[in-house]
């Protein structure tokens, strides 16, 4: 598999919503690359007409009654909120700036 | 003898007779706690007025002959992993340093409604990611055997208190090894339950298709009273299966008749401590003993469990943190500071006219997500997010996550043939004892690659158990992991408790130091 290089890890790290420091950026360049290193290994299985397995117990189609239920009220749903006006939660402004 | 030294089953029997009350056990567990938890660090968060106050009412209710529930009294830890809505839940992480769950967990609701005694909070790996509990975001955790290792992790705190006769019974959660490790390197029982046996509701999640909530004991008696008790169908959890739980405390003494005990070829390679290797022969002989046949078995892709579990456990985690954004719960940055400093890089950009510079620059939600994540997890979470957001990236997702769900199925069909020739698979659960607090901090891979023995067990779904089976020379605790076929765990329970009851290396306890924490 192709280098990880530090461009890559900083592209990542938007993806993951992460605001990393040059120092963990040139950390994250040389960790990632050992792990993915290693993980490579996966390339040598032959796979072919494996189905992949996402799930120990492979359910499908778990479906509850269709019937409504009492859910958290609002304000024990907005007690941890950081910022929130009492009806929702606040965040930064997104338009107009 | 001091109350702290019996087994829950005995405590149970003492508080049924009415020779004890909840009062004196509880508070002599406070104590314990009190004298040796400075050093040891095993929890986050006491909170002993609400838990004598529940042990007194649990004695009201038993002087007054009311019905009580299997565990009425009996005191039980819990990891700091599953919500509690009368107290902190903070998964060893700043982010949710001051959260407080609006619900409980459905382990964490049955341990109530079975009338046990929730005495504390146990420090973990944060988020449960790691084996050492040294990335917990607030406190180191010692090894009772000798305080300057680690305890294993991530439920380390887990198993150093119920090791440190802190509490009986404690609850963990095992997403690639993380109750067996510790119970193994602490030198107590514990037990990762089939995946979907016990419900995830209210269990902050790690890797959903792997994480299992599991008990932490001295026995297999008592570990299987835990696991009766927290098992069992919860329609809030749509992977918890509906599927009788059998009572295993009470058929846990039948020996397993013409038992068929597989070892693993692959298992006994270099890397594997030479004391260790001769320890878990041993055990393997103790079996033989008791009139298993012994058969040498091949899982010809367990070589690339690790491999495996190291892009989808970080995947599933990628998604699963996705959720702490600094909007509905856990750390916010600081936002004036945060608006400030990209109106200056604004400016900057605007004043040399760098028109791709101000395109790429972050909206203020984007930054304000990225600063509170980056403040609010540590190093080894980031590893993680990171691995798992490159490995479902554009143009990788083949090569890494469905590559790896693939190979998860061979390992599985490797389980499945198996168990067509034996009952129980035994194992070492580590490959080395526990190291030296700070020693591998700098080497994720190769903390990732303890994890050999027991992340196949995860991946597979299997039930499995860790159990004392030796000591090396230094008297550092080794395990003796056993698995079994899904929904066997019954059979577990009874093969482990086969073997406890033919050694006694579950009765050694670790001579305690009453010292304040001196730093690693």
């Amino acid at each position: 598999m192709t280098a990880l290089s530090r461009n890559d890890v900083e592209k990542v790290a938007l993806l993951a919503r992460l605001q990393l420091t040059d120092a963990e950026l040139d950390t994250m360049t040389a960790q990632l690359g050992q792990i993915l290193g290693y993980v490579d290994l996966l390339a040598e299985v032959d796979t072919t007409d494996v189905e992949p397995m996402a799930h120990a117990v492979e359910l499908c189609n778990v479906f509850a009654t269709d019937q409504v239920m009492p859910s958290l009220p609002r304000e024990r749903a907005l007690a941890n909120a950081p910022r929130d006006n009492g009806r929702g939660y606040l965040v930064p402004a997104v338009l107009g700036d | 003898m001091s109350l702290v030294e019996y087994s829950a089953h005995e405590l149970k029997q003492l508080l049924v007779s009415g020779e004890i009350t909840s009062i004196e056990l509880t508070q002599a567990l406070l104590d314990q706690i009190g004298t040796y938890d400075d050093h040891l660090g095993a929890f986050l968060h006491i909170d002993a007025e609400r838990a004598l106050a529940r042990a007194a009412d649990i004695d009201h209710r038993r002087q007054a002959g009311k019905p009580l529930g299997p565990l009425a009294g009996l005191p039980v830890a819990v990891k700091d992993v599953l919500c509690d809505q009368d107290g902190p839940t903070t998964c060893a992480s700043r982010m949710l340093q001051s959260f407080r769950p609006p619900y409980d967990a459905t382990v964490v609701a049955r341990l109530k409604a079975a009338d046990a005694v929730l005495i504390g909070r146990t420090n973990m790996d944060e988020f449960a990611m790691g084996g050492s509990t040294e990335n917990s975001a607030f406190q180191v955790t010692r090894n009772p055997w000798d305080p300057g290792r680690i305890p294993g992790g991530s439920s380390g705190g887990a198993a150093t208190c119920v090791a440190a006769r802190m509490a009986p019974l404690s609850i963990g959660t095992d997403t690639g090894g993380s109750i067996r490790q510790p119970a193994g390197l602490c030198g107590v029982v514990g037990m990762k339950p089939t995946y979907g046996r016990v419900s995830r509701y209210g269990l902050i999640a790690f890797a959903s298709s792997l994480d299992q909530v599991g008990p932490l004991a001295r026995t297999t008696r008592d570990a299987a009273l835990l696991l009766e008790t927290i098992a069992g169908h919860d329609p809030h959890d749509a992977t918890s299966l509906e599927v009788p739980v059998p009572a295993y405390s009470h058929s846990l003494e039948q020996p397993l008749a013409g038992l068929r005990l597989g070892i693993v070829r692959e298992h006994f390679a270099a890397g594997l401590d030479p004391s260790i290797e001769e320890a878990i022969r041993q055990a393997v002989e103790v079996y033989q003993s008791l009139g298993a046949t012994i058969q040498e078995i091949s899982l010809p892709h367990s070589k690339y469990a690790v491999a495996t579990y190291y892009v989808i456990a970080p995947s599933e985690a990628s998604s699963n943190l996705a959720r702490y954004d600094g909007v509905h719960y856990g750390h916010r940055t600081d936002e004036s500071q945060l608006q400030a400093e990209l109106n200056a890089r604004r400016q900057q950009l605007q004043a040399a006219g760098d028109e791709r510079g101000l395109d790429q620059l972050d909206n203020g939600l984007v930054r304000m997500y990225r600063l509170s994540r980056a403040e609010g997890f540590g190093p080894e979470v980031k590893r993680r997010i990171m691995l798992g957001t490159y490995a479902l990236s554009a143009g990788y997702y083949d090569a890494y996550y469905l590559k790896a769900l693939k190979v998860r199925r061979l390992i599985r069909q490797d389980f499945d043939a198996a168990f067509g020739q034996v009952d129980l698979i035994a194992s070492p659960v580590t490959p080395s004892v526990a190291y030296r607090l700070g020693e591998m901090v700098d080497d994720p891979l190769a903390m990732y690659l303890v994890d050999l023995y027991t992340v196949s067990a995860n991946l597979a779904g299997l039930p499995s158990i860790s159990l004392p089976c030796g000591f090396t020379r230094e008297w550092l605790p080794i395990g003796l992991q056993l698995q079994a076929p899904p929904l066997e765990e019954l059979r577990l329970l009874r093969g482990a408790h086969m073997y406890e009851q033919a050694t006694d290396w579950h009765k050694r306890q670790p001579a305690l130091v009453r010292q304040r924490h001196t730093g690693v």
